[in-house]
């Protein structure tokens, strides 16, 4: 069945319209052969008289299918499926923070640059001293972002706060950059009654409404066709919006990312896909993941547009997401990225990456690859930033930190009442009656229920 | 009356008084019921009642009370019938049930749309969405590649950002590949998010058992969905049902798994004149009593509450009384309905087509047993589909799905009159 989703007519979309079903318009002599390049004659043309012999059609080179003309070949050639030459990458500033000749990296004003530059200290900062605390036993777990900071600042830099984002779960940075502040971090993992979530959820699953910012849900990439279909909601609504959606070269493999990336081509939908590549799901290294060049070969394979791009390259993200997000809301299509970058840090608190991979590998990308240090240069040497003003921040951000994190510490937890509401719309008449009973019971048995649990 | 042939002629003839006052009409009850609430109501017609009604009941309907008794209150009903036929009583199927359901949600609101296998340009898979692209047009009925993890997510997402997705299973056991995003995006996310997300989406489709389907086309997922908090599960059973419970289930903020059935999507129902107007709605959470009795408590979902009625005309052959419950929902399950019901029957089958082990039965016994254990005066007999996966081959797939004679058996059971435990048939 080759029914059209849009009935808007744009060139590729004809091409899968149910003319389909109808035959070519030319027949050759009375048979309107569909499929093949053999010549036919009806009986009624057959003749002995060589004068009478039907004229000579010219033979098919090429098959009208949907999706457009596809050519024959008489041989038999394979395309490879590994990568004799890879896809290129796109990057604007290098390693000296300089930027590279010839790059259509955006220009970015000084407000800008020193934003990005600040927020890509605060979350290191804040990733430093939240996983300290973990450590300490103050937080039962954490996730950092360590060598990712450009992905998550940048591209939240080139979006604009009514797009929709679906995390995974290693973009706290464009929470971030959105607004959202220390304590509000510190509140979500510690749980407490200030808590978005209302301690509902482990550690490290942000939530924001008001800043259009859905909640990290653990399951890995079930965000992809969700954004998808927020995007579809975006398109229906005619809203001047995207949606954008990160995932890992882990959450790539998944079914959810096939019929994400297929559904959004045929769909036409508003959605950015952005990709981590960091080189590791865990302890999978990509080589055990995939065998193609990467993910943004498959974006070809779904008809979405790509790039590859450098994920430790603060510019090329911002001009990169810039354009994507461009293309997306004017052409109503779904846009591929995936950046090159590494997870310097390990996994999660719960992991110990020294265990799988060489410690050597871990510190040249943490160290010289690493995507602080190159913002940092580059907008030093446009003047915009110096030293002290680097001590100033990170001592004034620490300074924060560990009074958000006192301050979570102290604040109650969420109250009882907060276990039974949200389950549904309106809570029904068994966690009601159940909620009385648990109040009943630790009124009586006072001393078997913790203390910091608000009745 | 040998030149009849349709059921409507019957019909007609059965209502329509005539001066020859044909008496053989009685026959009539032994055809497929006309009414499935008040279908045991003709078996009590015997032709001289027939003939008294006929003298009492003029062409307005109206009854009178001379000295007929208890025989006059129960067949009031047949007297309604003959008033609402003069008005045209509405009899629709649950197809158009549905269909019309759809189509007049759409129509109110901007934000509902369908989303599904085979739903636009074949026009569902089974009919129920027929007509819907050619009305609302292919953005607001959209067909889908084969992907149901990947259509459910994508409902999700588009009810994240403030549609009204109604997702279509061609049939829930497809449900099993998209499982993951009815569970863990949608029925849980109000809780997850603290109220930030809630997930006004519908999935439907058939659940259960069709005919000669198979192992992977038969089961039912009613257990299964049941158990989820965040989850409303719903279960219709008539076409008045349908109507309301998916009207319902459409415009309420929480996800609704909204389970169907194949083979009563054929089957017609009368509807009200209530259940037809475009307002109408069902409350969700509240079972329905098809049938009072005082004996016995039979409570049954979807197709099996037809089965249950039947096998409530036959235990009143025999002097048992059944009361049947139409479920209507799964989550929230009406516990205070049957708990009100077995108080008062002090007996209790349930009726699922279901596995047996962890179903909705198992629920309702323990339920029962939590509030009304005092009022039991038997074990609650439990029936369900066998514990195999769904044969295939006719005579096998009948014997792995409750019967009429099932139930009956174990009413019988339950009023402690002596009855094999197992079929001998």
């Amino acid at each position: 069945m080759f029914g059209s989703i849009n009935h808007t007519s744009s060139v590729t979309n004809s091409l899968f319209s149910r003319q389909f079903l109808h035959p070519p318009l030319q027949d050759h002599a009375g048979i309107k052969p569909f499929f093949g390049g053999r010549r036919s004659h009806t009986a009624t043309s057959f003749s002995n008289d060589v004068d009478q012999l039907p004229t000579e059609a010219p033979l098919q080179q090429e098959l009208n299918f949907p999706g457009g003309k596809v050519k024959f070949m008489p041989k038999r050639i394979f395309t490879s499926g590994s990568n004799e030459e890879r896809t290129n990458c796109y990057r604007v500033l290098n390693e000296n923070g300089e930027l590279i000749v010839d790059s259509d990296s955006l220009k970015i004003s000084k407000e800008l640059g020193v934003k990005m530059y600040k927020d890509m200290v605060t979350l290191q900062v804040m990733d430093t001293i939240f996983y300290e605390a973990q450590r300490q036993g103050r937080v039962s777990f954490y996730l950092t972002t360590i060598g990712e900071e450009a992905i998550n600042i940048a591209s939240a830099a080139a979006l604009d706060n009514n797009d929709f984002v679906f995390p995974q779960y290693r973009e706290p940075g464009v929470l971030l950059w959105r607004g959202f502040t220390l304590q509000e971090f510190a509140n979500q993992l510690f749980g407490n009654k200030y808590d978005y979530g209302k301690g509902r959820q482990m550690p490290i699953h942000y939530g924001s409404k008001k800043h259009n910012y859905v909640t990290v849900s653990s399951t890995v990439a079930t965000q992809i066709p969700q954004a998808v279909g927020a995007a579809y909601s975006m398109k229906m609504q005619k809203q001047d919006s995207c949606t954008i959606t990160y995932f890992g070269d882990g959450g790539s493999s998944t079914g959810d990312f096939h019929a994400g990336l297929n559904f959004s081509a045929v769909m036409e939908v508003p959605v950015i896909f952005f990709c981590r590549n960091n080189g590791w799901a865990i302890s999978t290294p990509i080589s055990d993941q995939f065998r193609s060049d990467g993910i943004v070969v498959r974006g070809k394979a779904y008809g979405v547009p790509s790039i590859r791009v450098d994920g430790n390259d603060a510019l090329a993200i911002y001009s990169a997401v810039y354009e994507a997000r461009k293309m997306a809301i004017e052409k109503q299509t779904p846009v591929l990225i995936e950046a090159l970058t590494y997870r310097a840090g390990h996994h999660s608190t719960s992991d110990d990456s020294t265990k799988y991979r060489p410690v050597d590998e871990i510190e040249w990308w943490r160290d010289d690859q690493n995507p602080v240090k190159w913002f940092k240069t580059w907008i030093e040497n446009k003047g915009w930033w110096s030293d002290q003003a680097e001590s100033e921040q990170r001592s004034s951000v620490r300074k924060q930190l560990s009074q958000a994190i006192q301050a979570a510490e102290r604040v109650e937890k969420p109250p009882v009442a907060d276990m039974f509401n949200d389950v549904y719309d309106v809570p029904p008449k068994n966690l009601n009656e159940q909620e009385v009973i648990l109040r009943e019971n630790i009124k009586k048995h006072a001393q078997e229920y913790p203390s910091n649990v608000a009745v | 009356m040998g030149h009849h042939t349709n059921l409507l002629s019957y019909r007609r003839r059965l209502f329509q008084p005539s001066p020859a006052g044909d008496r053989k009409l009685i026959s009539i009850y032994h055809s497929r019921p006309l009414f499935s609430v008040n279908s045991n109501l003709f078996c009590l017609i015997d032709e001289s009642m027939w003939g008294i009604i006929r003298q009492n009941v003029g062409v307005t309907g109206g009854l009178s009370s001379q000295g007929l008794g208890n025989h006059m209150m129960r067949l009031r009903p047949v007297a309604s019938a003959m008033r609402s036929y003069s008005s045209a009583t509405k009899e629709m199927t649950v197809r158009d049930a549905l269909n019309s359901a759809l189509d007049e949600e759409m129509a109110a609101d901007p934000n509902v749309f369908v989303m599904g296998e085979e739903v636009g340009e074949y026009q569902g898979a089974y009919k129920i969405t027929k007509g819907l692209l050619d009305k609302y047009g292919p953005e607001r009925v959209v067909d889908t590649p084969i992907t149901e993890a990947g259509f459910a997510g994508i409902g999700v997402g588009a009810a994240y950002h403030g549609l009204r997705p109604v997702i279509e299973f061609m049939t829930f056991n497809f449900s099993m590949q998209a499982i993951d995003h009815v569970i863990n995006s949608a029925a849980k996310s109000n809780y997850m998010s603290a109220g930030q997300i809630n997930v006004p989406i519908v999935f439907r489709g058939p659940n259960g058992p069709a005919a000669g389907v198979g192992a992977q086309h038969s089961q039912c997922y009613g257990a299964w969905y049941g158990s989820v908090p965040g989850l409303k599960v719903l279960v219709p059973y008539s076409s008045e049902d349908a109507r309301g419970l998916l009207k319902a289930a459409i415009r309420d903020p929480d996800p609704v798994v909204f389970l169907e059935n194949e083979l009563l999507y054929g089957e017609s129902f009368p509807v009200s004149a209530e259940a037809l107007d475009s307002s109408f709605c069902l409350p969700i959470g509240k079972a329905k009593i098809e049938r009072e009795g005082k004996d016995i408590t039979i409570t049954a979902f979807s197709k099996m509450v037809g089965y249950a009625l039947k096998a409530a005309e036959i235990l009143e052959k025999d002097g048992i009384n059944a009361e049947v419950i139409n479920l209507r929902s799964i989550r929230p399950l009406d516990r205070a309905t049957i708990n009100a019901s077995v108080r008062k029957t002090n007996r209790l089958v349930t009726v699922e087509e279901g596995f047996p082990q962890h179903g909705i039965g198992a629920e309702i016994c323990a339920s029962v047993v939590e509030d009304s254990f005092g009022y039991l005066d038997a074990p609650v007999e439990r029936i369900a589909g066998a514990d195999v996966p769904t044969p295939y081959a006719a005579n096998l797939e009948r014997m792995a799905f409750p019967q009429i004679e099932d139930i009956v058996r174990a009413a019988k059971r339950a009023c402690y009159r002596s009855v094999p435990m197992s079929a001998t048939a």
